[in-house]
């Protein structure tokens, strides 16, 4: 056989693993939907569950999902922007910034059920948090800092050093330059870091399973236990009570995790535009 | 006029002061959580020793905690994703890398973060009802197996092999490639003499934090592989992974089965952290060359 009959072989066995990858995506997306819409109805997303969501709708699941989500995004956004401008901005070299890099990558590479293990033993049972959103956003805070961390740097390294230089050069101080030129100018990316670890937070099962536990009652306060509509589909699947109600839940995170890349994607996009110039 | 200034300098401070405590954070994190899984895992490991760690029995009410079977569990299950994720996802890196055009790369890479991005319930999901009963059907046992664990598993791992191992290929130098073409190779040469080998240490790396995600993974595994505490003979066999004990007793576990269930978070988050070192290594010596 000569090299160029090799090379197309070769060839052909690359454009098949890309088309079966392609594939499997699709039989993925189109098997749950297929399965899932046709029960998705309005009743279905706005009525409480009954026996154990084998009738009845998700409605105070989809509550408890937003709630954990929401709560958890809300203490990771801060503090990973706030680590993310002391990376880029700040220190860029040097042995604390090591440290803070080395850190947020191995908290990037821990496995949900050790962040669940976690959560369970330090805001359930040490802090007395109890099964409770507040114990369950608080674990997938930790979960999605380093998405944040390494997103929002990206985008203020995408920031050009004649924005900053323009800024100093008006009189501005860091902290001024920092708030009114690198920032604003990094939001889209910052956004993009935001929407992706809410996609992340939302499909978590594991961790939120062991610290906000898997009460179908529609929570109250923060310190409640709730349910994820992850949660609930494993719960679903895997004790057989509703498979029919299972591919509902499964098609609208689908959807949902869906629409959250498209997003994403439109924001980067955006993004890059945005800088193309310099 | 001075004392706005002394203002300013003052806020500066406080910022920075703010933001280091930010970027620290992570380092606490971290450092906490290590540390409460070990202590909240220790009393077993120091009372069960080497017992708890190759013992081959489970009976957690007969107070027998052996972890032999979820750790034969994972790592067979982790060599299976690994021995299809791997091919597979070299091969989709060469394809975006070298072949692709754009038009394929712009359907391919939104399609692969998506693949990334869909939550792994979701995949344990499409593998309980789809791919274990095709498994009973066609190729024999109950389905809920080894096999079908590898085989969600190496979907699961496939974007960070193929991301990972683009992104190496892609930064070989051009003039490795253009003096290999000037020397009369053809493109399947280049990439198999020239381009795998300079980018193999971002593969291996790419390859061993894949690896690193197989071992960690729960929900889809627990759904797919039967759960059973027993060691596996064959790919058809059910099997228990460290993770999925974890998660499956976890509800009901008091005493010294709560710890030993810590215990195996323990081993776990061992063995995660020795994957970690190896990437930051690798990398290391990816960078130097």
């Amino acid at each position: 056989m000569n090299r160029y009959a090799r090379q197309r072989i070769w060839f052909l066995v690359f454009w098949s693993v890309a088309l079966v990858t392609l594939s499997i995506l699709l039989l993925l997306i189109l098997y749950i939907l297929a399965n899932g819409l046709s029960s998705l109805s309005f009743e279905f997303v706005s009525a409480s569950p009954s026996r154990m969501g084998k009738e009845g709708g998700i409605y105070p699941i989809i509550i408890g999902t937003l709630m954990l989500v929401g709560l958890s995004l809300m203490l990771a956004a801060p503090i990973g922007i706030g680590a993310a401008v002391f990376l880029n901005e700040y220190v860029r070299q040097g042995a604390a910034t090591s440290l803070i890099r080395y850190a947020t990558e191995t908290l990037a590479g821990i496995p949900s059920i050790v962040f669940g293990l976690f959560g369970f033993v330090f805001f359930v049972i040490k802090l007395k948090m109890g099964w409770s959103i507040i114990s369950g956003a608080m674990t997938l805070a930790l979960m999605v800092m380093p998405t944040i961390v390494r997103t929002a740097e990206e985008a203020m390294k995408a920031v050009p050093l004649s924005y900053r230089e323009g800024s100093y050069a008006l009189g501005a101080n860091k902290w001024q330059t920092i708030r009114f030129v690198v920032l604003p100018s990094a939001i889209p990316g910052i956004a993009v870091g935001i929407i992706l670890s809410f996609g992340r937070a939302l499909g978590e099962t594991a961790a939120v399973l062991l610290t906000a536990g898997s009460s179908l009652n529609m929570p109250q306060t923060l310190s409640d236990p709730a349910r994820s509509l992850a949660v609930h589909l494993y719960i679903l699947a895997s004790e057989g009570i509703s498979m029919e109600r299972a591919f509902a839940t499964a098609s609208i995170l689908v959807m949902t995790i869906f629409a959250i890349n498209l997003l994403a994607n439109f924001l980067m996009r955006r993004m890059s535009s945005r800088f193309s110039q310099f | 006029m001075i004392s706005s200034n002394r203002m300013n300098k003052l806020t500066d401070h406080f910022v920075h002061a703010v933001f280091f405590a930010c970027a620290l954070s992570a380092v606490l994190a971290v450092l906490t959580i290590s540390f409460y899984i070990f202590i909240a895992g220790w009393p077993i490991i120091h009372s069960r020793g080497l017992s708890f760690l190759f013992g081959s029995h489970w009976y957690p009410n007969q107070d027998v905690f052996g972890i032999l079977p979820m750790i034969v569990g994972s790592i067979a299950v982790t060599f299976g994703a690994l021995s299809i994720g791997v091919p597979m996802g070299l091969a989709g890196a060469i394809f975006l890398a070298e072949l692709a055009p754009p038009l394929m790369i712009r359907i391919l890479r939104p399609a692969i973060e998506l693949l990334a991005g869909i939550p792994s319930v979701v995949y344990g999901f499409f593998g309980m009802t789809l791919l274990v009963p095709w498994i009973r059907v066609y190729v024999g046992g109950n389905g809920y197996s080894v096999l079908a664990g590898s085989i969600v598993l190496a979907v699961m791992i496939l974007p960070t092999i193929i991301t990972i191992s683009e992104t190496s290929l892609r930064s070989v130098p051009k003039e490795y490639k253009e003096g290999s073409a000037a020397l009369g190779a053809t493109h399947w040469q280049t990439i198999h003499r020239i381009l795998l080998p300079a980018a193999s240490s971002g593969i291996i790396a790419g390859i061993v934090l894949g690896m690193a995600r197989a071992i960690g993974e729960t929900m889809a595994i627990i759904m797919v592989t039967g759960n059973v505490t027993a060691i596996p003979t064959s790919i058809l066999d059910p099997t228990r992974t460290l993770t999925g004990n974890i998660v499956l007793e976890m509800a009901y576990a008091a005493g010294d089965h709560q710890a030993a269930l810590f215990a195996t978070g323990a081993v776990l988050f061992f063995f995660i952290l020795l994957l970690n070192l190896l990437v930051t290594a690798i990398s290391r010596q990816a960078v130097r060359n």
